[in-house]
């Protein structure tokens, strides 16, 4: 470790890519990694996704602008995985990292997460919602948006693939959960437009389905007493990957800073960003968890213990069925 | 040109129709000297990544061999949707934006005191013609939304649009937004013309006894036209490329190629299927090219006319 | 001939004609045109600005990464405008002149920019270009151009078309002017607003491209936008019309700028008179 530090502070840089500073926690994340080890930060595209950070390794290879690290969603970081873009590594705290959660060999491993919740501002939505269901009531005419086009918007995606299970869909099958969003055009509560923190406290959209951190850090921080709930119907998790570039222009940065990332230090930054940082329950047994940031965290209706998340195959079979069928939502 | 002819025929032919044909061949390729810097600008930064780009299209993204699954996926089901959508937003968003355009540049243009008005719209046009994407959909949700400022107040005169079935995420919607940079970028690129149109000539007609609509039909019309039909034309490919701008307002509610090109090229959900996203790319390079092929015809046709 | 002058005295005398007449110097139609026009454009922008407020506006000179971020846009809208002009004023020229036959293709050549996705051209031009040119911001510029042909294209084809450029360049030359002359003090001068309208899209474009910018991981000034926009909200909207108020000065400068610097040509017809006279006093 101690060896890694130094050839780190040797190489004195990291690249890293699409890491806005109010998401999980990064601003801190990023200030705090400098501040302890002194290695400046370079952060590119912050509003990218996570096929501009695959585009980006391969165009850029063998320039020092290329990033180190990439924060991707499940289905990038197996084809990065395919592509050869990334090297194995495993973090000291690697047994910690649930085996659902990352590359038996060490190329990705889920950093954090967070659950697919609704968010509403109380000044203009009276009746508290608490579940996908609910929100088909007729008094939130005009007042319900997802953040995007879930064909092209990991969290909208997520948000369909709530809604599926809300309604006797599963993750292989994703079809229940358009035809709940045209159930919910059709009574007019759906708004078509892509929902963000501007929306919600313009009036246009009070209620929003997004991930539980992302209302927090984003929305709750312009919207007076804005609520968080997690759907009673509906819990559904989404984890973002970590991997390193093989072609990373600091291997050495590269690899301290997911030691930081995976460190009770890290992973409890990510968890004052209100999400689920995935080393959350050895955090809890071990004693180091935040307490007060822990507590701090939406209820979870009926959760299991147990981590469950889509395969990248019934990702994709998902965003392929999401794709021919999301028109017919408004039509 | 004209003088090198005129030596030809005072020594009379040199030698032999040969040579002649020879000699003016050479003649044709020295007379496209000039075009070459631009020729080889457009090669190396436009065609060669284009074709890169096709081919790709043609490629399997992971093993590199020649299919045609992906050409197959983007011309049918929600992705053929897609171009015919996409057709009819970027005519309505061509042909209603260039009527307004050209009248707008015609009312500064004409306007005899009009310098600093002249200098203010053109500068705006500048700027509003590349404002788009989020700010530009949050601008028209907050005044047009089903909750917002102008349906307000017309709420309150007691039209409530939306009842009446209008919608800022539909088709017609995203037209109306769509306006917000094809104005501009028209009056922009329309105004050079309005210099052909010589004052002279407006006052030659009117003392011929022309009506204004006479002077349109036989004098303003046929000059202007050419140039009009190629700045719509224009305005129809922007149209066609925009997609922050409907991606916004939609969500991808409607199939629209460039947002489905978006979703496949540098999205967070599709993964791997770039190469479908370049077979679409692909695909709008086609469309334009038909597209050309009908604006010539209708160039001839519309000069035949107005003769 | 008679008949003629008959009708034409008896069109002056009549009164619909004075009527008609008088109305043109007051046309009521052109201010209702642009009163549609300025409320459409300047509706949605006071609704944004309601919700905004005004106080968002201080903050943004001060965040960092803002002067950087204009100074680079700058030397790519420089960068851009110059290539693009330089390229695409003779290359029309010439091809008016002495290949007419040429310009449909031309003109199929410049929309091909306009309607392949920003996105696609992106990539396309990431695999292909050479990474030591791939290692600075100058890539950008060069895309630019491509951008930029288009709309600087169809400017100055319009402008060209407004000339008579046959004559113009028979006149010049026959004063003894060589090609570059020519080029240099007589058509440029005529074709001031051609350049004018197409500087403004050329720098209006490069101010506000964001797509392959932010591909290319550069900090242009719109990446920048966007990248404060995420903070907050009411900073999000205020950043954009920020950014729409500052274009817009830059234009205002250059226009005025471009305008005192020239000399009207009018709307009149250039005659041959006119050309010999700036010819010969030197300009």
């Amino acid at each position: 470790m101690n060896a890694l530090v130094a050839a780190a502070k040797k190489e004195g840089q990291l690249n890293v890519i699409t890491l806005p500073s109010n998401w999980a926690n990064y601003g801190t994340i990023m200030a705090d990694f400098t501040k302890t080890y002194g290695i400046h930060i370079t952060d590119a595209n912050p509003e990218g996704s996570s096929q501009d950070e695959l585009n980006a390794i391969a165009q850029l290879k063998g320039q020092s602008r290329a990033p180190d690290v990439v924060d991707v969603g499940g289905a990038f970081a197996a084809t990065g995985a395919t592509d050869g873009d990334f090297a194995p590594y495993q973090v000291q705290t690697w047994s910690d990292i649930p085996a659902a959660a990352k590359e038996s060999t060490g190329l990705y491993y889920a950093d954090y997460g967070g659950y697919v919740a609704i968010g509403y501002d109380p000044s203009k939505v009276k009746t508290p919602p608490t579940s996908f269901k609910s929100l088909l009531n007729p008094i939130y005419k005009n007042q319900v948006a997802i953040d995007g086009n879930p064909t092209q918007t990991g969290s909208a995606f997520a948000a369909v693939y709530a809604a599926a299970l809300a309604n006797g869909g599963s993750f292989a099958n994703i079809a229940p959960g358009v035809s709940y969003f045209k159930q919910l055009h059709s009574v007019g509560n759906f708004v078509p437009v892509e929902g963000t923190p501007a929306t919600v406290q313009s009036g246009q959209t009070p209620i929003l389905i997004w991930w539980d951190y992302l209302l927090n850090s984003e929305v709750k921080s312009v919207v007076k007493d804005f609520k968080i709930v997690i759907p009673t119907d509906a819990q559904y998790a989404g984890y973002y990957y970590q991997a390193i570039s093989k072609t990373a222009p600091d291997p050495a940065a590269a690899r301290l800073w997911e030691e930081f990332l995976y460190s009770a230090e890290g992973q409890n930054l990510f968890l004052e960003g209100s999400t689920r940082p995935i080393e959350l329950s050895s955090l809890v047994s071990a004693g180091t968890v935040n307490k007060p940031a822990y507590d701090a965290l939406p209820a979870v209706p009926g959760a299991s213990t147990t981590l469950q998340l889509p395969t990248t195959a019934q990702q994709t079979a998902a965003g392929t069925v999401l794709s021919q069928q999301w028109p017919s939502v408004t039509s | 040109m004209t003088q090198t002819e005129e030596v030809e025929t005072t020594l009379g032919p040199v030698t032999g129709p040969r040579v002649a044909r020879a000699r003016s061949a050479g003649r044709s390729m020295a007379k496209l000297v000039g075009v070459v810097p631009f020729a080889v600008y457009v090669a190396l930064g436009l065609i060669i990544p284009m074709i890169v780009v096709a081919i790709d299209a043609f490629r399997n993204p992971n093993t590199g061999a020649f299919t045609f699954t992906n050409v197959n996926i983007a011309t049918h089901g929600v992705y053929a949707t897609g171009i015919r959508e996409s057709l009819i937003l970027s005519v309505l968003a061509s042909v209603i934006p260039g009527i307004f355009g050209a009248l707008i540049a015609y009312a500064i243009f004409t306007a005899k005191r009009g310098a600093f008005l002249r200098q203010v719209v053109i500068t705006a046009s500048g700027v509003f013609a590349n404002f788009g994407g989020v700010p530009l959909a949050f601008l028209f949700i907050a005044s047009f939304g089903s909750s917002a400022l102008v349906t307000g107040w017309l709420n309150d005169l007691g039209f409530n649009i939306y009842n009446a079935g209008f919608s800022l995420y539909t088709l017609s919607g995203v037209t109306l937004v769509y306006m917000y940079f094809q104005i501009p970028l028209m009056v922009l690129v329309i105004l050079p013309a309005l210099e052909g149109l010589r004052p002279a000539w407006r006052e030659a007609a009117e003392n011929l006894g022309a009506r204004t609509w006479q002077y349109w039909r036989y004098v303003g019309g046929p000059v202007l036209m050419p140039s009009f039909l190629g700045c719509v034309l224009l305005l129809f490919g922007s149209a066609l490329s925009a997609y922050a701008t409907a991606e916004a307002l939609t969500a991808g509610t409607i199939p629209l190629t460039s947002i489905q090109i978006a979703s496949f090229l540098n999205g967070n959900v599709i993964a791997g299927q770039q190469n479908v996203g370049k077979a679409l790319g692909l695909g709008m390079v086609v469309i334009i090219a038909i597209v050309m092929v009908f604006y010539v015809l209708l160039q001839r046709r519309a000069a035949k006319w107005l003769r | 001939m008679v008949a003629l002058t008959k009708a034409i005295n008896s069109n002056r005398e009549d009164p619909d004609r004075k009527r008609a007449n008088a109305r043109k110097r007051f046309p009521v139609w052109r201010w209702v045109i642009l009163l549609i026009a300025g409320v459409y454009f300047l509706l949605p922008l006071w609704a944004a600005l309601r919700f905004a407020g005004i106080r968002a506006f201080g903050t943004v000179f001060v965040q960092p990464g803002f002067w950087p971020a204009i100074w680079l846009s700058t030397r790519l809208a420089i960068m851009t405008t110059l290539i693009t002009l330089a390229l695409m004023v003779p290359t029309a020229v010439y091809v008016h002149l002495r290949v007419p036959a040429m310009r449909r293709l031309l003109e199929s050549i410049t929309i091909l920019p306009i309607v392949i996705p920003p996105v696609v051209l992106a990539v396309g031009v990431l695999q292909v270009s050479p990474g030591s040119l791939k290692a600075t911001p100058w890539l950008l510029g060069l895309v630019y151009v491509v951008l930029a042909m288009p709309f600087a294209y169809r400017a100055i084809d319009a402008g060209l078309r407004a000339l008579d450029l046959k004559t113009l360049t028979e006149a010049s030359s026959s004063l003894g002017a060589g090609w570059s002359t020519t080029l240099w003090r007589v058509l440029l001068p005529n074709l001031r607003t051609a350049l004018l309208s197409s500087t403004v899209l050329i720098v209006a474009l490069v101010l506000g491209e964001f797509t392959i910018a932010s591909l290319d991981l550069y900090v242009t000034f719109p990446v920048w936008i966007v990248q404060f926009d995420q903070l907050n909200a009411n900073m999000s909207v205020a950043a954009s019309i920020f950014a729409l108020v500052l274009t817009w000065l830059f234009l205002m400068l250059i226009v005025t700028f471009g305008t005192r610097q020239s000399r009207r040509t009018g709307g009149g017809a250039v005659t041959l008179f006119t050309v010999a006279r700036a010819e010969t006093k030197g300009n």
